[in-house]
């Protein structure tokens, strides 16, 4: 009896290993001779070229100070760091013999073209959103680059999470792949932005929260998540700024890193706007914020814009001046010559904290680490500069801004062991 | 390396990424009329433009103005004759005068973004440039005379 059950057993085993194995196989596609960059049209490639940007390709694909898309940048997640690859055309440690088939499946499967399937934080649960002709552009484009010769380092993923075999069963979970479907109530514009932010320029890989496994929260679209040390703030009706993303506040920080109501943009969303939609056509930036404008609901409360200007300008009159609070002294001396606001409207390089998501998130890390480590010139607002407090201020006096500033400009909760996270912060250093 | 402007002079200096903008502009490149005060910041002494705007040098790193435009004290006005320095010689505002280069480049600023400044405006925006001269009531009026003669000359600002 006990024989024939664990005989049972083993059979069941060798099925389930087989069927897994058979679920997870794919082909390798057969290696090609580098094509010639003459045989791409320059037009394909300029349109590559744009797609590459708006995908934010070189933020990920080139290590601090490396040559572009020779990979190694270091990407830390809660498995592990992962080294992105090397997507330059060199034929042994690039994708040079990538045919265009091979370059394809990758986006669209997530699968490399010796048949081992990549792992997720490549986006390609929204590059498979691509439409076939913009993966042919982008491959015009990789394949026309300089090639480099380049190996990352190798992953620290511990193992089983390392077998990318077990990669086919988090697709099976998690990946649907497929264009996106047009919504036709919705108008071209609408529909050309969905099209943007869902596919190349993955918007939800950092403001929509991961499970347990790392895959995007399907219920939780653009619900906001930590990522890099930073905190990317939700783009639905749950951002917590007063005054409501508009399409044109949207479409002036896009653009330009500068909105006059939600301040600049800075952390992992500079490189986003400054070196990759930098690159696409105005048009398209205006369907990008007419896309994110209705996922945040924004064009019902526009008549909310006014009162919270007026509020957080009489919150600002309020603060200045001589004050018998510490914390407000603190702030009047260090902040307040660049920040405040007089008069009836908001000047945009004087960010108005009280409509600040920074100030208004529920989690205070994104201000903490501002005061810390300031805006470059490349970032934020080009070629102005906000200094960091990390070597003047103890972590007491930063948490004595920040509780300031929660206090005063928002009626959110206090902010709790505010000196705890500043600590922790300025552990975590200036770095992404 | 870093490359910026000062001045409207392009520069490259070879420094580390994190040593302060005040000791690049006073050590590497010569330029003294900015003055060292407190170093976190606190005090206002030590104010430059960067890309227009007032900014601490003493805890802005070098690495940060990489691609931007400085001005210090002495690029205000190639003459020296911004009308904040002609109201400051007329009114006489300073008593040592080792933090009114901060203050008039604070000021300066100040009326860019707030052409006609109130009491409130003044009090708000120069807090962070102290003078332990006290010399707080020359510096209002001298800002509100320079106001009067940027509103009635576009050219300047």
């Amino acid at each position: 009896m006990f024989r024939r059950i664990l005989i049972g057993l083993v059979g069941v085993l060798i099925v389930g290993v087989g069927a897994f194995a058979m679920l997870s196989w794919r082909s390798a596609i057969a290696p090609v001779a580098r094509p010639s960059p003459a045989g791409f049209a320059p037009d394909l490639v300029a349109r590559g070229e744009v797609l590459a940007g708006a995908g934010y390709c070189a933020t990920c694909h080139t290590a601090q100070g490396g040559k572009p898309y020779a990979g190694g940048y270091p990407m830390r997640t809660a498995f592990g760091t992962i080294y992105s690859t090397n997507i330059t055309p060199d034929p042994e440690t690039g994708i040079g013999s990538w045919s265009e088939a091979a370059f394809q499946r990758a986006m669209q499967q997530g699968v490399a073209r010796d048949g081992s399937h990549l792992f997720p934080a490549f986006p390609y649960d929204h590059f498979t959103k691509l439409t076939d002709a913009d993966v042919a552009a982008l491959y015009a484009y990789f394949i026309t680059r300089p090639a480099v010769r380049a190996t990352p380092p190798a992953n620290t993923l511990p193992f089983p999470l390392n077998i990318r075999a077990l990669q086919a069963g988090w697709k099976l979970l998690f990946f649907r792949d497929g264009p996106l479907t047009p919504d036709p109530i919705k108008g071209a514009e609408w529909n050309r932005g969905a099209y943007l932010a869902e596919g190349i320029s993955h918007c939800g890989a950092c403001h929509t929260p991961r499970n347990s496994l790392g895959a995007e929260e399907r219920g939780k679209p653009y619900a906001g998540a930590a990522i890099d040390n930073w905190i990317a703030p939700p783009l639905t009706k749950a951002n917590p700024s007063p005054v409501p993303w508009s399409r044109d506040e949207l479409y002036a920080y896009l653009r330009s890193g500068v909105s006059q109501h939600h301040g600049t943009a800075v952390g992992p969303m500079s490189p986003v706007v400054h070196d990759g939609l930098r690159k696409l056509p105005d048009e398209d930036i205006r369907a990008l914020a007419i896309y994110l404008a209705d996922v945040a609901g924004s064009d019902a409360r526009l008549a909310e814009i006014k009162p919270a200007i007026e509020r957080a300008l009489a919150a600002d009159r309020a603060g200045a001046g001589a004050q018998t609070d510490p914390a407000a002294r603190l702030y009047n001396a260090a902040c307040a010559s660049c920040h405040y606001n007089g008069g009836d409207a908001v000047n945009a390089l004087r960010p108005e904290l009280a409509l600040n998501s920074a100030v208004t998130l529920s989690d205070p890390t994104n201000l903490i680490r501002v005061i810390l480590y300031g805006v470059t010139a490349p970032e934020g607002a080009p070629g102005v500069v906000m200094p960091g407090f990390a070597a003047g201020f103890s972590d007491a006096d930063i948490a004595r801004i920040a509780g300031y500033l929660r206090s005063t400009r928002t009626s959110g909760p206090a902010w709790p062991d505010l000196d705890k996270a500043v600590a922790t912060i300025r552990a975590q250093g200036n770095h992404e | 390396m870093t490359s910026f402007t000062i001045n409207g002079r392009a520069v490259t200096v070879d420094v580390e990424d994190d040593t302060p903008l005040l000791w690049v502009i006073r050590d590497e490149i010569g330029l003294t009329g900015t003055k060292f005060g407190c170093g976190i910041g606190m005090c206002g002494v030590c104010t430059v433009h960067v890309g227009g705007r007032a900014t601490r040098s003493c805890i802005t790193s070098v690495a940060a103005v990489a691609g931007a435009a400085v001005t210090t004290i002495e690029g205000l006005d190639p003459a020296g004759a911004h009308p904040v320095q002609q109201a400051w010689l007329a009114l006489q505002v300073p008593q040592c005068g080792y933090c009114q280069s901060g203050q008039i480049m604070q000021a300066a600023a100040l009326l860019k973004d707030f052409p006609k400044p109130t009491d409130q405006d003044i009090d708000a925006v120069m807090s962070g440039n102290l003078c332990r001269c006290m010399t707080y009531v020359r510096i209002r009026a001298a800002i509100k005379q320079a106001a009067s003669v940027l509103g009635s000359d576009a050219t300047h600002g």
